[in-house]
């Protein structure tokens, strides 16, 4: 059985710059295995512009920022597999096998003595919203959408509602506006977008789209294919306000209700997963409670910008080369809480060792304007920050001196109004 | 005083322009640029797929090098749509060059083999 130093599953932009910046740290002997045809993951089929500001401080696109990431990993002579699904990850007392399926090769085991997870997320559907109704056809998400028109040059439909405020959903009504569909608008249940504030403005306003805060879909109507949806305004405790209803004559309803981690390998490797993320707990090191299994990228917790993807993914592979090494110190570990305002914080436990900074990233619950970010101990203020806004669409990181932190006592991250 | 939200990177800053073009609440330089050229000459980066013949893939993505007018995105997507490529097509080939005379070129932003 071959054994790899690190198996990085999944081939998408966390799991490229964890391989990479692993090999950069000296670990040479890696493979990276991607279940689709070829490396980039979600990126390929985002071919609209915007991404790379952070890293590259120039605006690619979705294939061009893939495609500098691959380079980066062929000229470094890394191992990887394409059209390769991971159906198991085994503990063992030193080390993990992992089994893998391809065509070529069959099923086939390997030892990793270190693993990545970066297996991004998943849309959710229809069936994990209540949606009253009929089941036509014409009713998708709008990932599945993108998927389609952008790779295979298929446009789903011709009159569109779309649901969900979400980036993807504000994308795709601009993306099938310019492909000559009529797009009729979008609904949010929330009172605010979820979507990035340009997004809002290229991608609606530009096109004059109507964005209806506060509605949700009441019904699907259609036999076969979709005929119309109605939709409805609800109040503050998303309940419908009788007498708003508005009908939409449309063929295709599509989806951008919230993207879910993937970790279909994690669980039952027992590991701990996150409430609120849906993906696992990790430490400062994004390492799971089960030692030398490391995260990162929409699979630890969704991201709002793939520059951030990719900074985790260099963190993660920082990690593991430490602790192949030996040199990962777990001791005088400290909890971080969620405190009044924050709906989660990530990372769960950091320790107070000799390394100098960490960095903390977490999201508000609500929109907020003129407010300041504590993080402390008991009464003791670490850093203070003042934000002129506060969105949930956007994750805030701040980087943490391990000076400032002086006792073992829990540190907590709260908006104070 | 018009408000507007800076478009040119993710962040999205709350901009406030006075009536002589003065700008405000912008993070970067790059603001300044927007909100100017937004009340006077607004332009957008377009971004769609070209069909490819004989390629591993049937469609290339493709943007556009520079921002075009705004006025001209609908113009510029029917040019997109007329035309058809044969792979191979390697990322950055130009696959329209000075598209409708505004001296914007449409790039491949992906190889197809």
């Amino acid at each position: 059985m071959k054994t790899y130093d690190l198996v990085v599953i999944g081939g998408g932009s966390g799991g490229l710059s964890a391989a990479i910046s692993a090999y950069d740290e000296g670990v040479k002997n890696i493979l990276v295995l991607e279940k689709e045809a070829y490396l980039g993951g979600i990126l390929l089929q985002c071919i609209h512009n915007g991404f790379g500001l952070h890293t590259f401080k120039e605006e690619l696109t979705g294939p061009e920022y893939a495609d500098r990431f691959v380079k980066e990993l062929i000229e470094r002579e890394i191992e990887y597999k394409v059209n390769t699904f991971v159906t198991e990850i085994k503990k063992n007392d030193e080390d993990f096998t992992v089994i893998y399926s391809n065509q070529e090769e069959g099923f086939v085991l390997i030892n990793a003595k270190t693993i990545i997870t970066a297996t991004g997320c998943s849309e959710r559907t229809r069936g994990e919203i209540s949606m009253q109704g009929d089941r036509p056809s014409g009713v998708m998400t709008a990932g599945m959408a993108q998927k389609y028109l952008n790779l295979e040059g298929y446009l789903v439909g011709k009159n569109v509602f779309i649901l969900g405020s979400g980036d993807i959903g504000l994308i795709m009504a601009r993306r099938m506006v310019l492909e000559g569909a009529n797009v009729l608008g979008v609904a949010e249940l929330m009172p605010y977008s979820n979507g990035l504030n340009r997004n809002i403005v290229q991608c609606l306003e530009d096109f004059n789209i109507p964005l209806y805060l506060s509605h949700t879909v009441k019904r699907v109507i259609g036999k076969d294919r979709l005929e119309s949806v109605i939709i409805q305004q609800v109040d503050e405790n998303l309940n419908f306000i009788e007498g708003t209803e508005i009908i939409f004559n449309c063929d295709t309803l599509l989806l951008s209700v919230g993207l879910i981690p993937n970790n279909p390998l994690l669980t039952s490797l027992g590991v701990l997963m996150h409430p609120k993320t849906k993906g696992p707990l990790v430490d400062e090191y994004l390492m799971t409670n089960v030692k030398g299994i490391f995260a990162c990228g929409n699979s630890l917790h969704v991201h709002d910008l793939v520059d951030f993807v990719t900074n985790e993914g260099a963190i993660c592979g920082k990690s593991a080369a430490k602790y192949l090494k030996g040199n990962l110190n777990t001791n005088n570990i400290i909890n971080i809480n969620n405190g009044k305002g924050i709906s989660y914080v990530l990372p769960k436990t950091m320790y107070l060792n000799n390394d100098t900074t960490f960095k903390l990233n977490f999201r508000v619950n609500k929109p907020y304007k003129d407010v300041e970010l504590i993080i402390k101990q008991n009464d003791k203020i670490i850093k203070k920050l003042k934000k002129a806004y506060l969105i949930p669409a956007e994750m805030e990181s701040v980087i943490i001196l391990k000076k400032d932190v002086t006792s073992l006592d829990d540190i907590i991250v709260e908006v104070i109004e | 005083m018009k408000e507007l939200i800076c478009i040119v990177c993710p962040k999205g800053c709350h901009l406030k322009v006075d009536d002589n073009l003065n700008v405000t609440g912008n993070g970067c330089n790059r603001g300044i640029t927007y909100a100017k050229d937004e009340l006077t000459n607004p332009t957008r980066m377009v971004t769609s797929t070209v069909k490819v013949n004989g390629g591993k893939l049937s469609r290339v993505p493709v943007v556009t090098s520079k921002p075009v007018p705004k006025n001209k995105i609908m113009d510029v997507m029917e040019e997109i749509n007329k035309v058809q490529v044969n792979a191979p097509i390697y990322i950055k080939d130009i696959i329209i060059s000075n598209v409708l005379g505004l001296g914007v070129d449409i790039v491949a932003t992906r190889s197809v083999l």
